[in-house]
């Protein structure tokens, strides 16, 4: 299997031309627009047969997605921070109208002040609009996960949208080595989309429709119940592509030396290889501490956390974005999964990292000291400038 | 003997959930008569939603395919996308939109699928207001009327601007075919979607679509109300072919505004000098419009 060295955002590229899409809808809007760019490369060389509609907005893009979708066809997009809430109310209609739309997504911090680096404010606010969400690590992770993502979103037991997330800059342009499959391979991964309750023409066929309060909600419980169905099916396309390509990420929370950990930290994104690299460090000194991944947010791993809650005692989640509440949503998500733990461990929640701050090792090894000391409040920023170094 | 023009298939059924007397039930209707079953309609957010009636029933027997309000040109953009992607033959896909979800809220989306020369049917049936929420004022009502959000009072005379001209927007694109259509002549409506039919691009249809209770007349006068509108030249039948203008319905000596307006209760309130003002404006526009005939 070749590999090649690209960015986060050709690997995303990479899937979709793999995934063999067959309506592409974009808009640009930095830091995704290289993934576009470079779907616009594959379909003009004809290495991808797509039909390829450069729209006059994300609105509008996901819109033809949804319509495209909902004609039966395959179908990708890729946005970031603004062009992302723009689409919100599209991301409704695209869980509820079912269509299994894969989109990348290049976290970025949302105006104002304008920012385009990493924060994951974007994808955060979007939690509610019934798409599965994932948040990748590594460049290879965007790869496998986007490819996989087509097979979990289409699948019959699922059927909803799904993101990859990735973040800014420290994926999205940076290179690294990528084993990029094989298209035998991911032709013998993914077979072309199988759609039913679609569209059809000299049918009389509707998607959408309306409806009053005898129906509604249960087209929402059936939502509802397909995320449900997602974990194991999840589960399922993950082993199956480690049968054909090797590689498994590990499910929705990857732990790293958690086992006998004292206190372990919830990362999402690249900031977990950061507090990788610290936990070793703070092991090397004798201190039991440990990671979890959160790499799936929608919808929560409740089963992996709860199992979590029951081993370890003081657990610490890193929000990478900001929502307006008391406190993080990552945490507030962790918090609600494990308040029915058998036995609730000390939470604590870390703000850091918004607009792109970098989230270093000492700023980590801040975080696991607070959660060993057992000390402070519940919600702290962790590497805000003091007054001074501001003015 | 007068030959029947109009093809006798319906691809619309019985059990519409539209108010007596509904133009856009009728528009829909004609449309379909020209296009016939392989049309896909797009619809976003208006009387149509409703009037295509819930789940798990619908009135057409075409596919449908539901949209945000401000999105029918992107979706039928994305319906024509999979179309080809799907290799379906002989699909027509058409959007289907209110007046306020095309020259309001929809313009963008609109402007962008004329733009990007997406082969569809776009139809604006224009009520000249958002009826489905209860007659509030859009882009396309006309200058004097009486919406719920333009009433009549001391201080107040209805809508103060003037209606949004969507065709000239719609032909600064230069679509491959753009008309005006009226419910009130089935005929010419039924003509000019079958010669649509067989142009590929963009394609826009600005149809009115007579309501009696946003509009205020009772619902066995809206084919009358709907001539007098052309008849008046408050809304002139027309096509743009290739940039080409050409009046399709063209009287004489065209009625006085007046008997147009006195027609309806949302007109009731105007003055004779609100009315004289009107007459100018409906003069201008339709000698704007024999200019524009008059171009090679």
């Amino acid at each position: 299997m070749p590999v090649q060295v690209i960015s986060g955002n050709y690997a995303q590229a990479y899937a979709a031309k793999l995934a063999r899409v067959q309506v592409i809808s974009a808009y640009p809007i930095t830091p995704q627009t290289t993934i576009v760019e470079k779907l616009a490369d594959f379909v003009a060389s004809g290495e991808l047969q797509a039909e390829y509609i450069k729209v006059e907005s994300e609105h509008s893009a996901m819109q033809v997605c949804i319509s495209a979708a909902g004609m039966g066809a395959r179908t990708y997009t890729a946005s970031s921070s603004q062009g992302l809430l723009l689409m919100h109310e599209l991301l409704h209609w695209a869980s509820g109208i079912r269509a299994p739309i894969v989109m990348g997504v290049a976290n970025r911090a949302i105006a104002p002040p304008l920012s385009i680096w990493t924060d994951h404010s974007d994808t955060i606010a979007q939690r509610d609009t019934g798409w599965i969400q994932y948040y990748a690590e590594s460049n290879q992770e965007v790869l496998d996960t986007a490819l996989m993502a087509f097979r979990l979103a289409e699948h019959e037991d699922v059927r909803l949208p799904a993101m990859i997330a990735e973040d800014a800059f420290y994926l999205s342009h940076t290179v690294e080595p990528v084993d990029v499959p094989s298209q035998e391979e991911a032709d013998a991964f993914l077979p072309p989309r199988k759609a039913r309750d679609i569209v059809r023409p000299g049918e009389a066929t509707r998607l959408g429709s309306y409806i009053g309060p005898d129906l509604y909600m249960e087209f929402r419980y059936k939502v509802a119940r397909a995320m449900e169905r997602v974990p194991a099916t999840m589960a399922a396309v993950e082993h199956e592509y480690e049968r054909i390509t090797g590689r498994n990420h590990g499910g929705p929370l990857p732990l790293y030396r958690a086992d006998d950990a004292d206190a372990v930290l919830v990362t999402m994104g690249t900031a977990t290889t950061t507090a990788r690299s610290v936990v070793d460090a703070l092991r090397a000194r004798g201190e039991k501490v440990g990671l979890a991944k959160l790499r799936v947010f929608r919808p929560l791993p409740v089963h992996e956390l709860r199992e979590l809650a029951r081993t370890v005692d003081r657990i610490g989640v890193l929000d990478r974005s900001y929502t307006g509440g008391l406190v993080g949503a990552a945490y507030s998500e962790v918090a609600g999964a494990m308040y029915h733990a058998r036995e609730r461990p000390m939470l604590q929640n870390f703000i850091a990292g918004l607009g792109g701050r970098d989230i270093t090792p000492p700023m980590v090894e801040q975080m696991y000291r607070r959660l060993i000391g057992a000390g402070g409040s519940e919600v702290e920023w962790i590497g805000l400038k003091e007054r001074k170094e501001v003015a | 003997m007068a030959r029947l023009t109009i093809p006798y298939e319906e691809y619309m059924r019985s059990g519409h959930a539209a108010c007596p007397g509904c133009g856009a039930t009728l528009a829909m209707r004609y449309l379909l008569k020209g296009i016939g079953r392989d049309a896909i309609v797009s619809i976003p957010a208006c009387c149509w939603t409703v009037i295509g009636t819930p789940f798990p029933t619908t009135v057409l027997n075409v596919g449908m395919m539901d949209s945000a309000f401000e999105a029918t040109g992107a979706s039928i953009s994305g319906l024509r996308a999979a179309a080809d992607a799907l290799k379906l033959e002989g699909v027509t896909i058409v959007g289907f939109a209110g007046d306020g979800g095309t020259v309001d809220i929809g313009l963008q989306a609109l402007s962008g699928m004329l733009e990007r020369r997406t082969d569809a049917i776009y139809v604006m049936y224009d009520n000249e207001a958002y009826m489905n929420t209860g007659v509030q004022r859009s882009g396309s009502t006309p200058r004097g009327a009486r919406t719920s959000t333009t009433p009549i009072t001391e201080f107040s005379r209805g809508k103060v601007e003037r209606k949004k001209d969507i065709m000239a927007i719609v032909a600064a694109h230069e679509p491959a075919y753009a008309a005006t259509v009226n419910v009130a002549f089935p005929e010419e409506f039924v003509k000019k979607v079958q010669k649509a039919k067989g142009i590929h691009g963009p394609r826009f249809f600005h149809a009115l679509a007579p309501c009696p209770p946003g509009w205020g007349y009772s619902p066995e006068k809206s084919i009358e109300i709907g001539r007098l509108a052309t008849d008046t030249n408050a809304f002139p039948l027309y096509e743009i072919e290739d940039g080409k203008y050409r009046i399709t319905r063209k009287l004489g000596r065209a009625k006085p505004i007046e008997e147009y307006l006195k027609a309806q209760g949302r007109f009731g309130h105007l003055r004779p000098d609100e009315v004289a003002s009107i007459q100018e404006e409906v003069d201008a526009r339709w000698k704007r419009l024999l200019q524009l005939e008059a171009l090679d």
